[in-house]
């Protein structure tokens, strides 16, 4: 941190004065001047918490992919398959079973198995030939793409929110004064902080199994150098097997979240599959820190620019992986 | 390595140095198969009714041509680009926007001679910026951005109203019509693309003897060396994109004015993989595959609903059928169709040492 401001002492200011900016236009009681030309504090707070937690689900999907990518340079373009294949075994789960726990868990597994046959019927084939299994990751994407289309249909479904987390809850946070001098607070809907919380914690535990157990060590050693890893011994196939599953795993999750917050029909596994190449590519290819912050960078960007300027919210995203491509063409935390 | 790895190892050989004494551009002026083929093409109009010349012949050409100029990227430069059909797409929007069409409020009504120039001209500068864009990466980070450049473009036509009319697109675009003739009528429109198809399938040909393309693949085998004989890689690789970007933008002209209009679903991500399928399935080593691919595509895409109903399963599994040739041709040939080929004729040879250049050119 403070070997970062010493080396950018310009930049170091500039974050310093947005993060300040950024707290007082969530904390302060906007005044009238302010609320005229942006429009009301309300509005700005709700695209904030969506893209927050749009950024969360993000994060899932984007994960497991950097994650795969990081570890067995497998751009694997069937990611958004897998994220779509979750969240329609979720749905399966919880129409039937009413659960939606139970959903989250058994599409972790399902899709976790369809990555670990991924792995070891089409990728251990042809390790080491990264154009080939793109190649066939864009093939697999179409046959799973319409597999899914003969199986479900191309309706709309939307996964059942629990009872317990249906309705908006009410955040310390001011939006407005009434004219009696009564703070108006901020009212958000449960699931979606619930959901927001649940990804915190998963990249929490991600990072700490990455950093601090023995396995994380292995799979950090393996993204450095699997060759010498190989050597020593290590038996890397059931590594890349694990981190395929856990990878696949995740976007499965990610696809019962999306299920319930917004709706699952065909389409949304290319939707997701490019939110996660812009989120690995703004974020930096195989680090799970870049898919955080790309992951939030791309949610905020999205849903605000869709309250502020409609017609060019998708230009924005991609302007952002245009800078990022030209300043830092390794993403923003990836080390090389 | 890789698919296009494996590529230079068995063509490009043959092209650079064996042949080279031949006739430069015409590399196929004594292979009989070419010869008859041309004739076939030529003569087609004679043969095929206006549904197989135009729904079959004039669209394969149009989608090799577009699939040439990603094989032009891939098979020479080592770059696989998805937005190849983006670019083809803008030059038909540009078309559409500056041209004369159903959208009185969007189009500026332009003659064609001003708005082809134009829509090429600016699919090109797109085109080139995009590779720019993209040469800041390597191998499969090019895949990802350009399929991102792809996918924000589909979305942008689809959110976008004052320019790309959003969803709906623009309709009823005005063809080409001087000298008494109407050029979108069956046969003159199926003349006009078999020339420019041909045009950019010599292009690409000469490109590739020519020092530009010799150092093209020179940068695709090893850029390191080449950058220390002085040879600047990342021009040499935007270069590339520009050629590829105007072959595109020929294309997506040819295919505006097919279809009389262009919407966001023309311009989709799946369709944009469907070039890449295209390319890969023809074969990405030398520029007939990209044709042959189409041909085979848009059979299939035409076909394979009558023929799936016919062997008693759901006609709408199309989708299936195609991704899963594409597997098994990315399983088991490296090369495509051409690379098939070019296996039969060499087993029918007990001498195969190597494939041989000239054979099966055409």
């Amino acid at each position: 941190m403070t070997r970062f401001v010493e080396r950018h002492p310009a930049w170091a200011l500039i974050v310093i004065i947005a993060v300040a900016v950024a707290l007082w236009l969530i904390f302060a009681v906007w005044p009238p001047a302010l609320e005229e030309t942006i429009g009301r504090k309300r509005v700005f707070l709700n695209a904030l918490f969506n893209g927050i937690t749009l950024g969360g689900l993000y994060f899932l999907v984007a994960s497991g992919f950097t994650l795969i990518f990081g570890l067995m340079r497998n751009v694997n373009l069937a990611h958004g398959s897998l994220y779509l294949f979750g969240g329609y075994v979720g749905y399966a789960i919880s129409a039937s079973t009413g659960s939606w726990i139970l959903s989250f868990i058994v599409a972790f597994f399902m899709t976790a198995l369809v990555g670990v046959l991924l792995q070891v019927l089409v990728f251990r084939r042809m390790e080491g030939q990264d154009l080939r299994q793109t190649m066939v990751t864009i093939g697999l994407s179409i046959v799973f793409a319409d597999l899914m289309l003969w199986a479900c249909g191309g309706d709309f479904y939307q996964i059942q929110t629990p009872n317990w987390l249906i309705g908006p809850i009410e955040l310390p946070l001011i939006t407005a004064v009434k004219s009696s001098g009564e703070p108006v607070y901020l009212r958000y809907p449960l699931v979606r902080l619930v959901i927001f919380l649940a990804s915190v914690i998963i990249g929490i535990a991600m990072w700490l199994a990455l950093n601090r157990t023995r396995i994380g060590m292995i799979i950090r050693a393996g993204v450095d150098d699997r060759d010498i890893l190989a050597a020593t011994g290590v038996r890397i196939q059931i590594v890349f097997v694990l981190v395929f599953a856990l990878g696949a795993g995740l976007a499965g999750i990610a696809g019962v979240v999306g299920g319930t917050f917004q709706s699952l029909s065909p389409g949304e596994d290319i939707r997701f599959l490019l939110a996660s190449l812009v989120v690995v590519i703004v974020g930096g290819m195989g680090s799970i820190p870049g898919a955080a912050l790309g992951a939030l960078i791309i949610g905020l960007a999205e849903q605000l620019g869709s309250v502020y300027i409609p017609t060019y919210a998708i230009v924005v995203t991609f302007l952002i992986m245009v800078l990022v491509l030209a300043l830092r063409p390794q993403g923003l935390l990836a080390r090389r | 390595m890789s698919v296009t790895h494996d590529a230079r190892v068995q063509i490009h050989k043959p092209a650079s140095t064996g042949q080279r004494p031949a006739v430069r551009g015409w590399p196929d002026i004594n292979n009989p198969a070419a010869w008859v083929v041309a004739v076939i093409l030529l003569i087609m109009p004679l043969i095929a009714n206006g549904f197989f010349l135009i729904e079959i012949f004039a669209t394969t050409l149009i989608l090799g041509t577009i699939a040439l100029s990603l094989m032009f990227l891939a098979g020479y430069g080592g770059m696989v680009s998805l937005m190849q059909l983006t670019i083809a797409g803008f030059a038909a929007y540009m078309v559409a926007v500056f041209g004369v069409s159903g959208n009185a409020n969007i189009s500026l009504g332009w003659p064609w001679w001003l708005a082809v120039p134009m829509a090429l001209a600016l699919a090109t500068i797109f085109g080139t910026l995009g590779g720019a864009l993209a040469v800041r990466t390597e191998g499969i980070y090019t895949i990802m951005i350009t399929l991102a450049i792809g996918a924000a473009f589909y979305y942008f036509t689809n959110q976008n109203w004052a320019i790309f009319n959003g969803h709906t697109g623009i309709n009823t675009v005005a063809t080409p019509h001087f000298w008494g003739v109407n050029w979108r009528s069956d046969i003159p429109f199926y003349y006009i693309v078999l020339a420019v198809a041909a045009l950019c399938y010599f292009a690409v040909d000469y490109i590739s003897r020519a020092p530009f393309g010799l150092a093209l693949q020179g940068v695709r085998d090893n850029p390191r060396r080449m950058a220390a004989l002085g040879f600047n890689v990342n021009a040499h690789r935007v270069a590339a994109y520009a050629v590829a970007s105007f072959i595109a933008g020929l294309a997506g002209v040819l295919q505006v004015w097919n279809y009389r209009q262009i919407s966001p679903g023309s311009v989709s991500v799946g369709a944009c993989i469907d070039v890449l399928i295209i390319a890969v399935v023809g074969g990405i080593t030398r520029p007939i595959g990209p044709y042959i691919g189409a041909l085979v595509f848009v059979l299939l895409r035409t076909f394979a609903l009558d023929f799936l109903v016919k062997i008693g399963l759901d006609g709408n599994r199309f989708r299936l059928l195609i991704g899963l040739g594409f597997l098994a041709i990315v399983f088991w040939s490296s090369d495509g169709v051409i690379g098939l080929w070019q296996r039969w004729c060499q087993g029918r040879r007990p001498t195969a040492n190597r494939p041989a250049g000239g054979h099966g050119h055409g």
